[in-house]
């Protein structure tokens, strides 16, 4: 397919009508993060009269100043990274032994197991009773309360022992001629045969728990343990209405558009650091594991 | 009857405790490998199931849900006697109509673009881009949303300036609550869901294409003639899943994107759920609208699994 000159006049129109369009699509997904960029980066007064449209205008730091020196900021930042980082090794150490149990035709009640994690996915017992079951448990406005009630998806456990079924029993058979014992087997031989599979599952936990805002908003009361999204989605929402805050707004060269717009980059950069890295596996993960059954 | 050896004959079936007990003896490391995650199902998942029964109790915390007395339908009485739930009910089935209708092919409509190009580069490069947006939470997209729409500052109302109109309050404004919601949902996911689409294509066999090269095929013709048919039992799985989903519209977006101006066409069964619930305290009230969702969107994906396998030979299950 690599020589346009075999293609007819129709397929070459075709062809670049179609990179045409892609190229539109692409570029209507880009431009909103560009736009922000640019207002975060431009004044206040500018910002606020619709002059910004594609690069800042009256280049300033400002707004990026006015939030880093907020000590809720960083507060919220740090316990982002606590719940992303320990949610998703909650989320492994549950996932990884469960699936490979899972996947183990030997296993007693296999199809009964099974059943019973892929039933979650299609019912679950909803907002209230599962808000009033974490109270129950003691839950509510704790670290450990938002790190492991999120921990498995059915999803994510159905995915990664379809990758364990894909690895043919011989590595196991091996292993267990050498004396390994089941745990010897998933860490030593599956678990690296598995690093695609184990990426992609943490590139999902990762990516939700970075994000999570519903759950972490219902549940924690006190301000000093929310993360960066409820302290953004609380700052939009109270921003405007701040005296203080607009009672200083004519001497600044920030505004309530240019910090809100900085604080969504500052919490954007994070994401953009690791996407690169872990969006090969997941291309991979997702062809190996959703497409079957 | 047991042989010289020891073992019982093959005639005498082992009962079914002796094989639970010899099976548990033998892999007894696998139990505890998955013992974790069933006892994290039944404590987050299944226990919450038991709870569902406050929806049919007048639930009172200091009681709890065991305790509680019982009374029946009335909650679910008084909820279709309730303008603000059925209006609820009514947005949900119009969004996700709409959510549906618009954004279901794009996705399909992406892969077989970004399938047509050729040009390696470009197509890694723009591929990566449009899963992005999948990536960002829902409080940063509604976040550009509101910078961009704002009547003031937004990129929006500077364009509709240009062409001399005057500046429209967006997100005040129920009649355009819809169109704002479902036009953010399908750029932000479009672009990642057309993976699925993507995987199936490259899952059809290559020589499919090289006969109809050799047949004088035109690309066009090899898209309607070929992938199209050949991703069809994806497609219908991805619908069925979406119908089943069709009452799970994504309530965060709309909780950060709505306000009492725009309850009128925003407000949702989830949403009315988090303010009656939770935000109000009626947690058996709420619940009742819970299980009436739930209910329901089980009865629309089995329905929907049925109806494929007769008339397409695909399902789920």
């Amino acid at each position: 397919m690599a020589n346009m000159n075999l293609y007819s006049r129709g397929d070459r129109i075709f062809v670049w009508m179609n990179m045409f369009l892609v190229g539109v699509f692409t570029l209507s997904t880009l431009y909103p993060f560009i736009y922000i960029a640019a207002i975060s980066l431009s004044t206040g007064f500018e910002a606020r009269a619709g002059n910004v449209v594609l690069t800042p205008v009256d280049l300033t730091f400002a707004a990026y100043e006015y939030v880093v020196a907020q000590p809720e900021f960083w507060r919220s930042y740090l316990n982002t990274f606590i719940y992303t980082i320990g949610g998703t090794l909650m989320s492994l150490a549950f996932i990884i032994p469960g699936a490979y149990a899972l996947s183990r035709p030997r296993l007693y009640g296999r199809r009964f197991w099974n059943l019973m994690v892929a039933f979650t996915m299609w019912f679950n017992a909803g907002l209230i009773p599962f808000f009033l079951n974490m109270r129950d448990l003691g839950l509510l406005d704790s670290y450990f309360g938002i790190i492991i009630g999120f921990a498995v998806n059915g999803f994510n456990v159905i995915l990664m022992r379809n990758f364990f079924e894909g690895i043919p029993s011989s590595f196991e058979e091996a292993a267990r001629m050498d004396g390994a014992n089941e745990f010897q087997v998933l860490w030593k031989v599956y678990v690296p045969l598995a690093k695609p599979a184990i990426a992609t599952i943490a590139l999902f936990c990762i990516v939700s728990r970075w994000n999570g805002f519903f759950w972490a908003m219902v549940l924690l009361q006190d301000q000093q343990k929310v993360p960066l999204q409820v302290y953004l989605r609380h700052t939009i929402a109270t921003l405007s209405d701040d005296q203080e805050f607009s009672d200083t707004l004519f001497t600044q060269a920030y505004s309530v558009e240019t910090v809100t717009a900085a604080i969504i980059v500052c919490s954007i950069i994070p994401v953009l650091l690791i996407y690169p890295f872990l969006q090969k596996y997941f291309n991979k993960g997702i062809m190996l594991g959703g497409v079957k059954e | 009857m047991t042989d010289s050896a020891g073992h019982k004959s093959r005639f005498e079936q082992p009962s079914r405790v002796e094989r639970i007990v010899d099976t548990l003896k033998r892999d007894w490391q696998l139990y505890l490998m998955l013992a974790p995650l069933v006892i994290w199902l039944l404590l987050f998942l299944y226990k919450p199931m038991y709870g569902l029964q406050v929806a049919f109790k007048d639930y009172s915390i200091f009681r709890g849900v065991a305790n509680s007395p019982w009374i029946g339908f009335e909650h679910f009485e008084t909820l279709f006697g309730n303008d603000q739930f059925l209006r609820a009910l009514r947005n949900t089935v119009i969004i996700s109509f709409w959510t549906l209708l618009i954004g279901f092919p794009v996705p399909i409509l992406l892969a077989l673009m970004f399938n047509e190009i050729i040009n390696h580069t470009f197509k890694k490069w723009t591929q990566t881009i449009v899963y992005l947006p999948h990536f960002i939470s829902s409080v940063i997209i509604a976040g550009i949303v509101i910078t961009a729409f704002s009547p003031s500052a937004g990129i929006v109302n500077t364009v509709i300036g240009w062409f001399g109109f005057e500046p429209v309050y967006f997100l005040t404004r129920a009649e355009w609550f819809r169109p704002i919601f479902i036009g953010t949902g399908i750029w932000q996911e479009a672009g990642f869901q057309s993976i699925v689409y993507l995987a199936a294509i490259a899952g059809v066999s290559p020589t499919l294409y090289e006969s109809a090269v050799v047949d004088g095929a035109s690309r066009w013709q090899m898209m309607w003639k070929i992938t199209i048919p050949s991703i069809m039992p994806t497609i219908i799985i991805m619908l069925i899943i979406r119908i089943g989903n069709i009452l799970e519209v994504s309530f965060e977006m709309i909780i950060l994107l709505y306000q009492p101006a725009t309850y009128e066409t925003a407000d949702v069964v989830n949403t009315f759920i988090y303010r009656q619930g939770i935000q109000a305290g009626q947690y058996d009230f709420a619940a009742a609208a819970g299980l009436f969702n739930a209910v329901i969107a089980f009865v629309l994906v089995i329905s929907a699994n049925a109806l494929s396998r007769r008339y397409s030979n695909t399902s789920l299950w």
